[in-house]
């Protein structure tokens, strides 16, 4: 039934899909898992096609590739910049218990497709005799019409829902831009913008320190996001520049960088 | 190529998407574990309507896609309240359902 | 006319019933004339006995048993009771003893508790006690004889405890009450055996099974129980021993209830039970034996009570063991036995009421060596109680001889007049009727002759012995008028009723007529022998409690008198076989109970408990523990529904 291509197909992309899914388990970082998850859900709208379901496909990459996983990718960036997320098990055996579990699931399932034996496949000619999508909305608006429309109300509940649950009700009274100026000075904090990063350096990048007037680094010229996920890099000295409180030439011509940020620690 | 490899796959899809319910603590990717599920069967669903020669099997993937979708969008929203009252995303922190 | 005025014989219940209802529920606002509520309603049912009696006379001895039936009472499958009144002339001799003497009883009540702050409460339980009684008499059934049976003890319990604020009365109340229960557990089982055996309870079906049945045992197992009922009633040994106690009541009620009526009902269901116990010649024999051993004990109980009142109560038990004792001599002693009962109903009422009489002028002092010489100083209640004790020695020709008379003849033709019988049982009535005379003439002696064992104005030598001061009168005349009604019954009933055997002929439909046999010795014989044992007992008591000095304090007695005393150590010998038995199996229980029943509920529970705190740790409240769970879970439900269906 299935034409040799698919199968080169099928080899090619499933091997790569189990690995892109193990890394959804074992990616330290959210992005990375997500878009691991993404690139499965990319091939598994390929092997739809493949599978004579040319709308499910389309569907499959409008609707998961391009909505609901960038949606996740939203929300990573919304909360999981700063969300700990260490690979560190608080549950005492949880790990132990969640490998065996997955793999005697994983050994359950298998096995059970490998003592079935099952019928050769018949294949879509016919019911996408038209098309696929009219093949589909055929059926879709004929015997499934009315969980068409449940769902349909099942999806405007959802938006209403998101809505009300992300809702804010504010509690104290709206701070402008006047209130934060007032803020800033009675808390005594640099009333001037933050510095730029990067502009004294000896190249101009976000994640590299501006260096004050004394040749130290700035550690608020950096984004706060760079700094927390520590992607900061430290600021290479030049060793023209002489610190005005050096004590002179006597002294080892070249002071050690400091290191004003911390390394990935 | 026999249609059941389809169906292997669709297995190891979800049993990783189980494993990494279990496994991680964030509850964004927890999250794409029960996703990788959904579509690990969705699979399943196109390979059985093929081998059956029978569209139906499509439309419930569909419906599993729509559904998956409003679940989403809620899943997503409650994480995001979480997150914004406890300052965490990790499912491990709500730990609340303890007696 | 006629079946008009048997129809209405429910109202011989109904209206002292709703007399007790009135004055139970009036309150207060009826002190002021309730008791008279009381004396009336009595007084009415007294009316419609008479008028059913005169009914009754005037038809053929074949039609004087008339059943009234009421309503279907229970109908609960196999077990269909109607609720209905027999008529007949055993019915009807206890309905007019009971409303007689208990409306004289009424009328010397409104005198004596004319102090009392609870005189209209007393009435309503007089009421009660006239009611349930008639019910008791006047059942077609033993279930609705239970209901009065129960309904007298209630009456009887409320009464003896009527002045509850002294614990000794309220714990002789319940003392009372616990015997009776004891008795009526063996009712109770009367009844179970009555419906297993015959499917009914009322009385034609019972006795006409009894009559067709050939289960010897089972009849005399249902004859013991019964008279397992009636001995707790009537206070027969060996439940005898609540009746002593039961005069801590007011003493109209000792008279009314523990003298001449409820204390009979036991003698009335044994021969109204006639058909069963002639079946059961064991039981009848049982029955026999009760009342000759009652009939000594109390005999000898009463010789050696100082209390006025104990010594009468005791004379009552040893009076029912006569009854009791005709009564298990079969059908030849049932006549002779409702006939002692009703003229002793009548002169041990009239000396009870003598006594109380006698306590009224006495500060309601009970003990006779305080009395003494108070023939003068109340001379109705003298009078009156003379005639009443002449009547129980049974002196001719005063209604105890010739009641008594005939029992102590059966006794010697007891069994046909053959074999051992005859002779124990007729000595024991023949010895019985002589302690009779000693105990009884002590009493009346001590009580009225004498020296005077009491002064109007105390010397400091009486202090000193202990001589109280008194002053004895004699009743007002609401009292002293149903004494002299009850001692012209005393004097006259027996020899009205018994002259021409009327009163057997008139019984005669309920317990059938009986050939007599001849005593084992002549009648003659009998007779001559009881008076001189009479006469010999009253002149002992003369010469020791009237000729000689009586001691204000009683002296220590012999062994005999002490154990006497203490009622022959009936609470003791209960105390030790019953007692403390019991309390050792009930402490057992609770134990048993305690360590195994709750222990094994306790150790379920503990169980669970320790396997919920086993279970509780996997509830660690993280999702994901929870999810391995549940996908645990899962796979094994996979695996065991591929597993089934392949």
């Amino acid at each position: 039934m299935a034409s040799g291509a698919e199968a080169v197909l099928f080899w090619c992309l499933a091997p790569l899909m189990v690995i892109a899914a193990l890394g959804l388990v074992l990616a330290r970082k959210a992005v990375h898992a997500t878009l691991c998850v993404v690139f499965v859900m990319v091939c598994l709208a390929v092997l739809y096609v493949a599978q004579e379901a040319p709308f499910l496909g389309i569907v499959q990459v409008v609707v998961y590739t391009g909505a609901v996983m960038m949606l996740f990718l939203f929300v990573i960036m919304l909360v999981g910049v700063d969300a700990s997320d260490s690979l560190v098990e608080t549950i005492r055996g949880q790990r132990l218990v969640g490998w065996l579990l997955g793999l005697g699931l994983g050994a359950v399932l298998v096995g059970v497709l490998g003592r079935v034996a099952f019928p050769e496949g018949v294949g879509l000619e016919v019911a996408n005799e038209v098309t696929n999508p009219v093949g589909l909305a055929r059926i879709l608006l004929s015997d499934f019409v009315f969980a068409l429309e449940i769902v349909g109300i099942l999806l405007v509940t959802a938006a209403i829902a998101a809505l009300t649950l992300t809702h804010k009700q504010r509690l104290t009274a709206r701070v402008g831009q006047k209130e934060m100026a007032d803020a800033r000075v009675a808390g005594g904090g640099s009333l001037t913008p933050l510095p730029a990063p990067g502009v004294y350096a000896q190249r101009n990048a976000m994640d590299v320190p501006a260096l004050d007037a004394q040749g130290r680094p700035l550690e608020s010229s950096v984004s706060r996001v760079l700094r927390v996920r520590g992607q900061e890099r430290s600021a290479p000295v030049d060793p023209q520049i002489r610190r005005l409180d050096d004590p002179g030439p006597a002294g080892p011509a070249v002071d050690p960088p400091a290191r004003t940020t911390e390394e990935e620690s | 190529m026999d249609l059941s490899n389809y169906l292997v796959l669709a297995s190891v899809l979800f049993t990783i998407g189980a494993a990494t319910v279990l496994l991680r603590r964030n509850a964004i990717i927890v999250f794409m574990g029960i996703e990788l599920m959904l579509n690990a069967s969705n699979l399943a669903f196109v390979t059985f309507a093929r081998m059956h020669g029978d569209l139906t099997g499509q439309v419930v993937a569909f419906f599993v896609m729509v559904v998956a979708a409003a679940e989403v969008v809620v899943g997503l929203a409650i994480i995001v309240s979480i997150f914004r009252t406890r300052g965490s995303a990790s499912v491990d922190d709500a730990n609340l359902l303890k007696s | 006319m006629d079946t008009a005025l048997f129809d209405a014989a429910w109202l011989l219940v109904a209206i002292p019933l709703a007399g007790a209802a009135v004055l139970l529920l009036a309150g207060r606002r009826a002190d002021g004339w309730g008791h008279w509520v009381g004396v009336l309603a009595s007084a009415a049912s007294l009316v419609l006995g008479l008028a059913l009696l005169v009914s009754l006379l005037g038809r053929d001895a074949a039609d004087r048993v008339v059943d009234v039936d009421l309503f279907r009472w229970i109908d609960a499958g196999p077990l269909v009771v109607d609720a209905g009144l027999r008529v007949d002339p055993l019915s009807l001799t206890f309905v007019l003893l009971v409303t007689f003497v208990g409306t004289l009883i009424h009328v010397y009540s409104v005198a004596y508790m004319e102090h009392d702050a609870d005189r209209r409460r007393f009435f309503a339980y007089l009421n009660l006690f006239v009611a349930a009684m008639l019910t008791l008499v006047l059942a077609d059934s033993y279930l609705l004889l239970f209901v009065g049976w129960e309904g007298v003890g209630l009456a009887s319990y409320l009464l003896i405890g009527f002045w509850n604020h002294v614990p000794a009365n309220a714990s002789a109340a319940n003392k009372a009450f616990v015997v009776n229960r004891v008795a009526d557990v063996g009712m109770i089982v009367a009844l179970m055996l009555m419906f297993a055996t015959f499917g009914a309870v009322d009385f034609d079906t019972v006795h006409a099974g009894a009559a067709a049945s050939t289960d010897t045992a089972l009849l005399t197992a249902l004859g013991l129980v019964l008279l397992v009922a009636a001995c707790g009633k009537s206070a027969q040994f060996p439940l005898q021993s609540w009746l002593g106690d039961a005069m801590a009541g007011p003493t109209p009620v000792s008279a009314l209830i523990h003298a001449a009526t409820m204390v009979t009902a036991g003698v009335y269901l044994v021969v109204r039970s006639g058909p069963i116990f002639t079946e059961a010649p064991v039981a009848l024999l049982v029955t026999a034996i009760v009342g000759a051993v009652t009939l000594l004990f109390g005999a000898v109980v009463g010789c050696a009570k100082d209390d006025v009142k104990k010594a009468l109560a005791a004379s009552t038990m040893s009076q029912i063991g006569y009854m009791m004792l005709a009564a298990g001599l079969g059908p030849i002693g049932y006549a002779f036995a409702i006939f002692h009962l009703l003229t002793h109903g009548f002169f041990k009422a009239g000396m009870f009421l003598g006594a109380g009489s006698v306590m009224h002028g006495m500060k309601d002092d009970v003990d006779m060596r305080r009395y003494g010489a108070l023939s003068t100083a109340m001379r109705v209640t003298w009078l009156t109680f003379g005639a009443g004790w002449l009547a129980i020695l049974g002196i001719p020709p005063f209604s105890g001889f010739w009641s008594k008379d005939k029992i102590i003849e059966s006794a010697f033709a007891a069994d046909g007049g053959h074999g051992w019988q005859p002779w124990v049982f007729g000595t024991v009535a023949l010895v019985g009727a002589g302690i009779t005379a000693f105990y009884m003439s002590r009493l009346f002696f001590m009580t009225f002759h004498g020296e005077r064992r009491w002064a109007t104005e105390l010397t400091a030598g009486d202090r000193e012995a202990g001589v109280p001061e008194r002053h004895p009168h004699e009743s007002p005349l609401l009292m002293t008028a149903p004494m002299v009604v009850l001692a012209v019954g005393s004097l006259g009933l027996g020899g009205a009723l018994a002259i021409g055997g009327g009163f057997a002929t008139w019984l005669e439909p309920v317990t059938g007529h009986v050939e007599h046999h001849d005593p084992v010795l002549p009648i003659p014989v009998i007779m001559v022998a009881t008076i001189v044992l009479v006469l010999v007992g009253a002149f002992l008591a003369w010469r020791q409690y009237a000729a000689a000095p009586v001691p204000v304090v009683a002296p220590r007695g012999s062994v005999l008198t002490r154990a006497a005393r203490a009622d022959l150590h009936q609470d003791a010998v209960n105390e030790n076989l019953v007692m403390r038995p019991g309390q050792y199996l009930t402490r057992s229980l609770v134990y048993g109970d305690k360590k195994v029943v709750d222990g094994g509920a306790m150790g379920v529970g503990g169980l669970l408990a320790v396997l919920g705190a086993g279970v509780q740790r996997l509830q660690n409240g993280y999702v994901r523990s929870y999810a391995a769970m549940m996908l645990a879970g899962f796979g094994v439900l996979l695996v065991v529904v591929l597993t089934v269906w392949n």
